[in-house]
Order: C-alpha cells, then structure tokens, then sequence
C-alpha cells in the first residue's frame, strides 16, 4: 500500500510537470517523506538488526556486575574476593526462588560476556579505512584463517624439503596426538570467528585442515590444530557403582534404588543364591501375574548372564503394574553394576538399562481433552 | 502303577483304555488339550503323590477312612497329583467316586428345584445328572455287582427296591432327571454303608476336588433373589455325609483350590484359610500334603518332555540360557511352565 502510494505520487507527478526542472527534485524528495507511511518505517526497523552494542556499554556492564557480584557476597555474608559463578547462582537461587519448570526462564546473573552476544566492534578507523586488510572480502575473520592455515600448509612442506635435501627426512616422526576429539563444528566455528559462513566454506576449512595433518610434519603446528579441534567428551561410567558390602555370613550383597514414572524401588542382590525374587514379601510369581512384567526383572540378568546366581529381595510402592516393573529393573542393574566388570557395565549403559526413563505423564492443558486431544471438531 | 521313590521326576503314561473311562471329564482343562496335542497321556511322578500312594498302600481299611488334602500354590500341581492318585485307586480295583470340581456344584446353576426328599432343600439336576453318568462310565464292574440293601421310593408309582443292582439305580438317576439329586445321594449312601461292612470286597476312593468349596459361600441364588446357604443344596449335603469319618474301607482324597473358590482373596492357599472355620472342624483330622513347585530334577524332567515332544520349537529356548530364562520366568510353577511353553 506504502509502495502504490509513493508510485501515485511519483506518477502523479510525472503527469502533472513534464520538463525536468531544478525544483523537481526537491519537491519530489518532499512529497516521498510525506508519502512515506509508517507501515514502512516500521519495516526498516525491523530489517535493521538486533541491537548493536558498543563495547563502551559491555565494559560499563562488567563493571556494574563487579560491583554487583561484592554487594551479594557482602548480603550472603561470604568472602567477596573469592566469589565464584557457583556462589553467585546459589545466592540468587536462594534469595529469588522460583518455581518455574523452565530453567532459562528462572532469574539469572552471569558475567556480561556470557550474556551479551559477541558482536565485532567497528572495523574501520575515523578516516572510515578498514583494520584489516581482507575487509571487503566480507568474511575477513574466515579469509584470514585460511590465509594463515595455509601459510602454516607452505611451511611444512619448506621443512619437509630442507630435511629431504639433507637426507634426514622420515615418516616414523612424532605424529600428534588427537585423541578422542572432532573438528569444531560449524556452528562453533561460526562462534569462534564471530561472523556467519557457508557450508561450502567450511567444507574447504575441513579439508585444509586435514591435508595438513596427512603430512607427516604436522606436529610442528599441533598446538595451532588443538585449537580447532573439540574434545569429545568420554561417554563411559558417570554413574556411581554402588558399593558392594558383606554381610554377616560372608555372603556379598549390594542395594541400589530406582524410579520411574511415579514409583520408587529399592533392591538388595545377594550373591550366592538360588534365584529366587521377593517382592515386599511376596513372591515375584505372585506380585507380577503378567509375563511383560517378569520379563522386564528378567532382562537385567539376563543380559549380563547372571541369572541363576543372585537372590533379590525388593521392595517397590507407587506407581501402576508396569512402571513398578521398570523402576525395579533400573535398580536391578545398579545393583549388578558392582557385581560386574566395567566394560560389562559399560555394554549394560549402551543397552539402555541404566538411564532412568524421563517420560511422565503430561499435564492436561485447557480448551483440550486430554494432555494432546482435542475436543471433536465441528464446522459448524 | 508301582511307583516308589526312585521314579520321582519320571513321566509315565496312563494307557488310554484307563484314561477314557477313569476321567470323563476329571482332568484339567488345559492338560485335556495337552493329552490332545501329544496323543498320550503322561503324568509326573511327584513326590507328593507319591506319599499318598504309600500310605493307601499301608493303611488299615477296617479302620475309619483317612483324609489326605493335597494344598499348594496356585498352579503347584494339586489335582494333577489327584488324579495320579485316583489312578493308582483304579488300577488296584477300587470303586472310584469322583468330583472333578466341587466349584461347579456351587456356583453357575442354571436350574434349581425343590428337593423331593425333603422340602428345605433344592436339587440341581444338571450337575446330578452328569455326575452320575461319569460315575457309571468310570466304575462299570462294580454296577453289576453292588446290591442296594434298601428300598427307594422317589414318586408314588417308582421306586427300587432293596436287592437291586447299583446300576439300576444309577440308570434311575440318569433317565429321571427330577429325582438324580436323590439318586446320588442314595449311591452315597448305599456304597457308605456297604465298604464299611468287614464282608465287602471292594474299597472305594473317595476324589473330590475343589472340596473347600463345600464349606464356603455359593453364589445360587432363589427366585426372590435370596442366597442359598449351602446346607440347603442336597449334592453338597451328601458330599459332607461323605466326607465324615464315619464309614471305612477306603479313603478319601482331596484337594483344595483357590481358582474356581468364591470369595476368597487370591493369595489364599493354606487349608485353614481356604476351607473356612466350619470346614476345617469337619475336615479336621486329616493328612495336609503339600504340593510345592518344581525341584530342579523335576524341571530337568519337564524340560526335556517338552523336547522329547518336540513341543519347543523356538531355537533360544532349547539352549542352556533358554533353559534358565524359563526357571526366571515361570519360577518353576508348573502350570506357568506349560503357558510358556505353549507359545514357544
């Protein structure tokens, strides 16, 4: 509609004054502000951006978190010089509780730099000429890198001739270590230089980089790969082994609990026994009518091969008939973790029988049947 | 069937010119269709039968009858052992007097009538009527040789008198359908008296199953909607005749059974809680026989039946893990063991 208007003025115009004339455009300029409808204004807005802030506000706003940060040691009565980030969110936690389910919507006061995104500062000087030399590249941090990457790919290809020319070139030389790491992903490259780049660019990134390491010198510049790599994080045991503790009569034995969906287990395992199940007294044949349910206690035992071997004495409330059953099971397998070997343990976690099921029962919400039904729809 | 202890765990087959008459329908449901399935009919020796045979083996007949009670676990084997035992009976000559479930006397009555005999009680033709054809199929030399001592009179124009075989009474029962709940009771009556007697030369075995039954509650009810107290029903008042001690020459085996019992709380299997106050009084003394699950030589033999009958068909289950997820999971009750096995 903005557009029509301003095209009517134009054309209007252009019936109405037919020479070019000095005045024209000044009246044409006038007539476009006045045209202008605040449908487009608010467009303009809108296309700018998020907010742009200078590093002067970040620098006042780490200041005002310093100060910050000693007030409420000073409140919570602890040492304000050795503050840490976990005394501050237990402070907050502690004098603004919430209740909300939605841990990000919950009050918060972390350092500036962790809540501000980063933005780059102006590239360019007071005579308006850029810093940096690749700036009208438009990716200048990304061209950089590479520049520098194969800078570094040029000169351990000079190392590797001047050793080859004195005869001392080999291949068995120190290759580095990786260990269990990945590439930065593009996302995290993206954070690192601060600016966006394309999948393309970052496919070319990749293999540079790998080139790299495929020459047999690379160690040269390992600290400058570790860099860009990601330490992936050892996905083994965070779980605690119960203990495995002995009874009077020599015999071990080891408890652990588990839950699932409203109900709450808890599990003695005796060595040495017959493989026979109490469950708050009763036998398991007795408590668990249905086969599903005697499957699930089964398939701990199963899978580790142990099933003859090992008394269980449970106790289990609340709950339904199944999810009882499956919060015994994820005891049952703590339970066994201290009977077993870690690699067995480990084949136990992948398996699945040790994460705890999240799954409970979803709130019915309003203007709805049920947590996701909805009331039969009629046309009319 | 000279059993002794060496052959517990050991399966033997019931030669099927026994199993047709001794069991018209005295069997288990679900091992009739087992025999089906495998064309045989084969029983575990088990130890607790094999106690009770003993016993009838040794035990004094001019004394008053014994009680044996077979409890256990639901699903533990109690009236497989039953009918070992009634087999046992069968094979020495005896006469056989068998209640396949006392349950089905009290409960699901479609048709109640008045009693003839006396005006207080109410007869149930249906079950009489095929209670007494079972009786005759089972124990058909003994018809003939039986003589009633008394005469029966059942309407104005019939009656039977004293002398006359067993099996005219019987046939009595069958073809009058009105009166077979007296008819049973006279049987009973007449083979009471007679296997007490020092000159009769048969024993009678007296089978009933369920026998809790006869003392809890029924679910019968009148026209008006009243219930019907059990002592008013004239087969489970003969049956409780019966069921005293007052009559030798034979003994009376039993067991008790929480599947077909009528409010009882599921966990019940202990004689005293099942059988009541009144039933434990009247029952009381007898010999409790306890039928536990499956040993471990038991299972073996069990497991390896169903191999031997090629009745495990999934490959897992014939390994040695198959085996023992099998123990898990039907924690050796034998009846689990057979709905697990019947889908494997």
């Amino acid at each position: 509609m903005a557009a029509n208007c301003v095209r009517f003025a134009a054309s209007l115009l252009g019936k109405g004054v037919n020479g070019a004339s000095p005045t024209n455009p000044v009246t044409l300029q006038l007539y476009r502000q006045i045209c202008g409808t605040s449908a487009l204004r608010r467009k303009n807005l809108a296309a700018a951006g998020p907010e742009k802030f200078t590093p002067e506000f970040i620098q006042k706003q780490i200041e005002e978190f310093e100060i910050g940060k000693r007030h409420l040691a000073n409140m919570m009565g602890e040492d304000p010089e050795n503050f840490n980030q976990e005394d501050i969110d237990r402070s907050i936690a502690y004098l603004f509780p919430s209740g909300l389910f939605e841990k990000k919507a919950r009050p918060l006061m972390k350092h500036p730099d962790e809540i501000f995104p980063k933005q780059r500062a102006v590239q360019w000087g007071p005579d308006r000429r850029p810093f940096h030399f690749l700036f009208y590249t438009g990716k200048q941090s990304y061209y950089s890198l590479m520049h520098e990457l194969y800078g570094k790919v040029l000169n351990i290809e000079k190392h590797q001739d001047r050793l080859r020319a004195k005869g001392l070139f080999s291949t068995e030389t120190k290759q580095i270590s990786l260990g269990t790491s990945r590439w930065l992903t593009k996302e995290e490259l993206e954070e690192l230089l601060v600016e966006t780049i394309s999948t393309h660019d970052y496919d070319r990134f990749i293999q540079l980089m790998e080139r790299m390491l495929s020459m047999a010198y690379s160690s040269l510049e390992e600290e400058f790969i570790l860099r860009h790599r990601q330490q992936l994080e050892a996905q083994t045991m965070h779980q605690v082994v119960p203990p495995l503790q002995k009874d009077d009569k020599g015999v071990d034995f080891s408890t652990a609990e588990g839950k699932r969906k409203t109900s709450k287990s808890s599990v003695v395992v005796r060595d040495g026994g017959s493989g026979s199940i109490t469950i708050n007294g009763e036998d398991y044949l007795h408590y668990f009518p249905v086969l599903q349910d005697r499957e699930q206690l089964m398939f701990p035992l199963q899978f580790t091969g142990l099933l003859g071997r090992f008394d269980l004495e449970c106790t289990v409330s609340g709950g339904g008939r199944s999810s009882q059953a499956g919060a015994l099971r994820l005891a049952i397998s703590r339970a066994l973790l201290s009977f077993v070997s870690e690699g067995e343990g480990e084949a136990m976690r992948q398996a699945g029988l040790l994460t705890p099921d999240p799954r409970v029962r979803e709130r019915k919400k309003p203007g709805q049947e049920g947590a996701r039904r909805k009331f039969t729809w009629k046309k009319r | 069937a000279c059993h002794s202890e060496k052959h517990v765990g050991q399966f033997y087959t019931l030669p099927s010119a026994h199993v047709r008459p001794l069991f018209p329908n005295g069997l288990p449901w679900r091992f009739q269709h087992q025999t089906k399935t495998f064309n045989e009919t084969c029983i575990m020796v088990r130890q607790p039968a094999l106690e009770v045979i003993s016993c009838l083996k040794k035990a004094d007949y001019s004394q008053p009858a014994l009680r044996y009670l077979f409890y256990g676990l639901k699903g533990s084997g109690k009236t497989l052992s039953l009918c070992h035992t009634v087999h046992f009976c069968y094979t020495q000559g005896w006469l056989v007097l068998h209640v396949p479930d006392a349950h089905l006397w009290v409960k699901n009555c479609k048709e109640l009538l008045p009693s003839s005999y006396s005006s207080s009680r109410f007869d149930q033709p249906l079950q009489a009527t095929t209670w007494l054809r079972n009786f005759k199929i089972t124990n058909e030399p003994f018809l003939s040789k039986i003589k009633t001592k008394e005469r029966y009179v059942w309407t104005k124009r019939e009656a039977t008198e004293a002398g006359s075989p067993l099996g005219e009474l019987v046939d009595q029962g069958i073809s009058r359908v009105k009166s077979s709940s007296d008819v049973v009771g006279a049987v009973m009556k007449e083979l009471r008296l007679q296997s007490s007697q020092p000159g009769a030369d048969f024993r009678m075995a007296v089978a009933v199953d369920g026998v809790n039954a006869l003392w809890g509650r029924s679910t019968i009810k009148r026209q008006d909607k009243t219930a019907v107290d059990l002592e008013e029903l004239t087969l489970v008042y003969n049956l409780r005749k019966l069921m005293k001690n007052d009559w030798s020459g034979g003994a009376i085996i039993t067991t008790l059974s929480q599947t077909g019992s009528l409010y009882t709380p599921k966990s019940a299997y202990l004689p005293q809680e099942l059988l009541g106050e009144r039933g434990f009084d009247s029952v009381d003394p007898f010999i409790p026989v306890s039928v536990p699950n499956y040993s471990e030589k038991e299972f073996e033999s069990c497991y390896l039946y169903y191999m031997d009958r090629n009745w495990l068909q999934h490959p897992q289950s014939r390994t040695e893990e198959g085996k023992k997820e099998l123990i898990f999971l039907s924690n050796r009750n034998p009846s689990m063991l057979e709905r697990l096995c019947g889908f494997l």
